[in-house]
Order: structure tokens, then C-alpha cells, then sequence
């Protein structure tokens, strides 16, 4: 075929284009093997390399996307948290300060209440101890008046009823006396 | 490599003869001993890297990993598209790897053979894996006649050029392609190690033979053969590269819908 070309070169020396059938043989033979090998055992092998590459890879980011997820998600739980301590802290101020104003408030109508209750009692004791003073006055007035009636007359009155209007008169004049004088 | 090169004083230069070389024993020959040491250095050292695989990848399994890469999406990926690549990511780091120790051998030191310049090897692996599995899947994809039509009559065309176009793309298609994979590399590898001969064994030569004006030379020459060296483990990377792009190119054609 092609032979003639490289004929030219030398006249006894072998034709290099003619194969020679063993190598052919051989060639084929050796190749087929040596694919049998590679196709059997090694690239397999390569190819669940890659895989495995290949999911490790994208598990890899698939973790760190999630973990970033995560991330986002802990940093709105912790704000939504710290609004709401911050919400519930102002309302238990707020609180706080509305139970101190409840607090003063009662504790100023309490006051009130104790001191109109001792302002009372005191008038209410006042008032029994002038009754008192009053009648004790008044029995020791009758007899004194008597006794002085009596001392300055020098006898004892003989109309009795005579004498008890006088008394009493004279009581209720002291009376109304001293009426103005107690308010 | 112990060649005994020059009778008497004329240089003789090397050759394709050099490809050439005596059975070690039997019917073995060195490029067959290299085949099976290639397939055993790589299935050894992808069964060991991928033992005790860690997501975090270890050094020697991320090196392990770089080629798998770079043969799954920067080859396969590329060529055949993302839906259907699967299948045929060992195919396509089967034939990189393979084909890249195979060339490597070349320059490396006591090996020193680019199994891929004997053309058997690469014919192997083009006409007898890659042709037959790219047809066959595409074949599969859409049936015998739908195949043909998608690969022969390309949409977009008038219909009076398909008279001149679908013959072009039969005899591309079905017949140099294959055969272009296959001596690409092939090609490659014997001239590259061809010029990598002509100075190493030039320059022993003017060492061992030539006048004494003459003998500084072979150091020149020397630094060339290094020099080429390095150009030759380029371009056998690149070659590597380009047969199992090239393959897995052939099959992303014909699983694709229409182009």
C-alpha cells in the first residue's frame, strides 16, 4: 500500500509499514487486559471517589447553610427574647410604680382614717369627761348654792317648792351660761 | 545498547534496520517484552493508587487522580459530551495511559524503544478496538441506516454536492481515519527516535572515528541528541494524547446527533 514511500529509504532494510501479525496479536491482546483491569477495577473505584467527593462536598455546604439557618434562627429567638424582657421589664415598673401610687394612696387614707378616728375618740372622751365634770359640778353647785343659800339666809326655807324653783333657776341660768362657751 | 555500528571507518547511519532487533528468546521480541511491561506498570501502579482511596487524595493518589482526570473530562468529557462520556472513560484512559508508557519507553534508559514505532501496535489498537467500537456504538445509537446517513450525509448540504461529499466522507470515515490514528503515532515514534539514533550514534562516531580536528563535534551532537531528548518526550505526551483524543473524537462523531 503505503510501503513504496519509505522503500525509498533503503533497499535491504525491513518495511517498517508491514505489521508484523504477533504484534498485533499481542498489541491487542496486552490493551484488551490492561482495559479489563482498568474498566474492572480501576475506575469504579475513581468514580465512587467522586461520589463520595462530590456528596461530601455539597453535605459539606448543605451543613453550613443549615448551621447559618440555625444561626439566624437562635439571633431572632434571642431578640424576640430580649424585646420581650425589655416589654415585660417596663410593664413590671410600670406595675411596681402603680402599686407604690396604691400603696401611698392607701396608706394616706389609712392615716386619714386613724387620725379622724383618734380626732373622734378624743372629742367623744372630752365630751364624757365635761358631762362628768358637768354633773359633779352641778351636784356640788346644788349643795354649795344650798349650803351658801342656806348660810346666808341662816335658817332652812320653809316653802319647799319655793325653794327648789329657786335652785333650779338658778341652774338654768348657768346653764345657758356656759352653753356658748362649749362650742 | 551494545549495537556494534560502524565497519571499519565509514559511518554507517542508523536505520529502520535499528526497529528491527534480534528475538530474545523464541519469538519474543523486545517491543512485545515492552507491551507486557507497560500494561503491567500501569494496571500496577492504578491498582496500587486507587487501593485505600481517601476523599482528601494521599500525593501518589492524586497523581493517580490527575490522570483520570484529565483523561475523563478534559478527553472523554470533551469530545463525547457529558450525557453519554461514561461508558468510555476506561476505554479513552486505557489507550491514553497505555499508549504514553508505551512511547515513554523510548527515552527511557536501558529500555529505550518507543514500542508505538513498530506499527503493529498501533494498527492493533485503531483498527481492531477503536474503529469497530466507534461504528458499533454509534450503530447501536441510532441503527444501520440511520448511522449512515448521519455520518455520509451531512445535514445543511445541497443535494447536489452530496455526489462529491459522500464519497470524501466514506473514504475519511471509514477507511483513512483509522488508518491515519494509527500511523500518527506510529510515524511519530519512528522518526523521533530515528534523529535521537543519528546524533547519539553520530556523535559516537565522531568521537570514536573521525579525526582529531573533528572529535569536539560529537559533543555537539551530543547536546543535540539531549536536546531532542526533551523534544521528544513532548511529543510523545502530545501523541499519546492526541490518539486517545482523536479516538474518543471518533466516538463523540458518532453518537453525535447531527454536525
Amino acid at each position: 500500500m503505503v510501503n513504496a514511500l519509505l522503500n525509498l529509504a533503503a533497499e535491504e532494510q525491513p518495511d517498517p509499514v508491514m505489521p508484523h501479525l504477533s504484534e498485533v496479536i499481542l498489541g491487542l491482546v496486552a490493551f484488551l487486559l490492561l482495559l479489563f483491569v482498568i474498566s474492572k477495577f480501576v475506575a469504579p473505584r475513581f468514580e465512587k471517589l467522586y461520589a463520595e467527593r462530590t456528596a461530601k462536598i455539597e453535605g459539606g455546604i448543605e451543613k453550613a447553610e443549615q448551621a447559618q439557618a440555625e444561626a439566624e434562627q437562635a439571633l431572632q429567638q434571642y431578640k424576640a427574647q430580649l424585646a420581650e424582657a425589655r416589654a415585660e421589664s417596663a410593664r413590671i415598673r410600670d406595675d411596681a410604680r402603680a402599686e407604690a401610687e396604691q400603696i401611698k394612696e392607701e396608706l394616706r387614707a389609712q392615716a386619714q382614717a386613724e387620725s379622724a378616728r383618734i380626732v373622734a375618740q378624743g372629742t367623744a372622751q372630752l365630751e364624757a369627761q365635761r358631762a362628768q365634770i358637768v354633773a359633779e359640778l352641778r351636784a356640788d353647785l346644788g349643795r354649795h348654792a344650798v349650803e351658801l343659800a342656806s348660810r346666808v339666809v341662816g335658817e332652812s326655807l320653809e316653802d319647799e317648792t319655793r325653794r327648789r324653783g329657786t335652785v333650779d333657776r338658778f341652774l338654768s341660768e348657768l346653764d345657758a351660761v356656759s352653753a356658748p362657751a362649749k362650742n | 545498547m551494545g549495537r556494534l555500528l560502524a565497519e571499519g571507518d565509514k559511518f554507517a547511519p542508523p536505520g529502520v534496520k535499528d526497529f528491527f532487533l534480534p528475538p530474545i528468546f523464541g519469538g519474543v521480541t523486545k517491543p512485545m517484552v515492552l507491551v507486557v511491561l507497560s500494561i503491567i506498570i500501569v494496571a500496577t501502579f492504578f491498582l496500587i493508587t486507587t487501593r485505600n482511596m481517601k476523599v482528601v487524595p494521599s500525593k501518589w493518589q492524586f497523581a493517580a487522580e490527575s490522570v483520570y482526570d484529565f483523561s475523563r473530562n478534559n478527553i472523554t468529557r470533551e469530545q463525547i459530551g457529558s450525557k453519554e462520556f461514561r461508558p468510555f472513560v476506561p476505554l479513552i484512559l486505557t489507550l491514553f495511559t497505555f499508549v504514553l508508557v508505551n512511547n515513554l519507553f523510548g527515552i527511557i534508559p536501558i529500555i529505550q524503544f518507543p514500542t508505538m514505532a513498530k506499527i503493529g501496535f498501533p494498527l492493533a489498537l485503531a483498527i481492531l478496538v477503536v474503529y469497530p467500537l466507534h461504528h458499533y456504538v454509534g450503530i447501536r445509537k441510532f441503527g444501520l441506516g440511520g448511522y449512515f446517513k448521519n455520518q455520509l450525509f451531512p445535514p445543511g448540504v445541497p443535494k447536489l454536492v452530496y455526489v462529491l461529499l459522500t464519497p470524501i466522507e466514506l473514504f475519511l470515515k471509514f477507511f483513512m481515519d483509522p488508518l491515519m490514528l494509527a500511523v500518527r503515532v506510529f510515524a511519530a515514534m519512528l522518526a523521533g527516535h530515528l534523529i535521537l539514533l543519528v546524533f547519539t550514534l553520530g556523535g559516537e562516531y565522531l568521537l570514536l572515528q573521525a579525526p582529531v580536528v573533528l572529535k569536539p563535534v560529537s559533543l555537539v551532537a551530543w547536546a543535540f541528541a539531549i536536546a531532542m531528548t526533551f523534544l521528544e518526550a513532548f511529543i510523545q505526551v502530545l501523541q499519546a494524547y492526541i490518539f486517545a483524543l482523536l479516538a474518543a473524537s471518533f466516538i463523540g462523531r458518532a453518537l453525535a446527533e447531527e454536525h
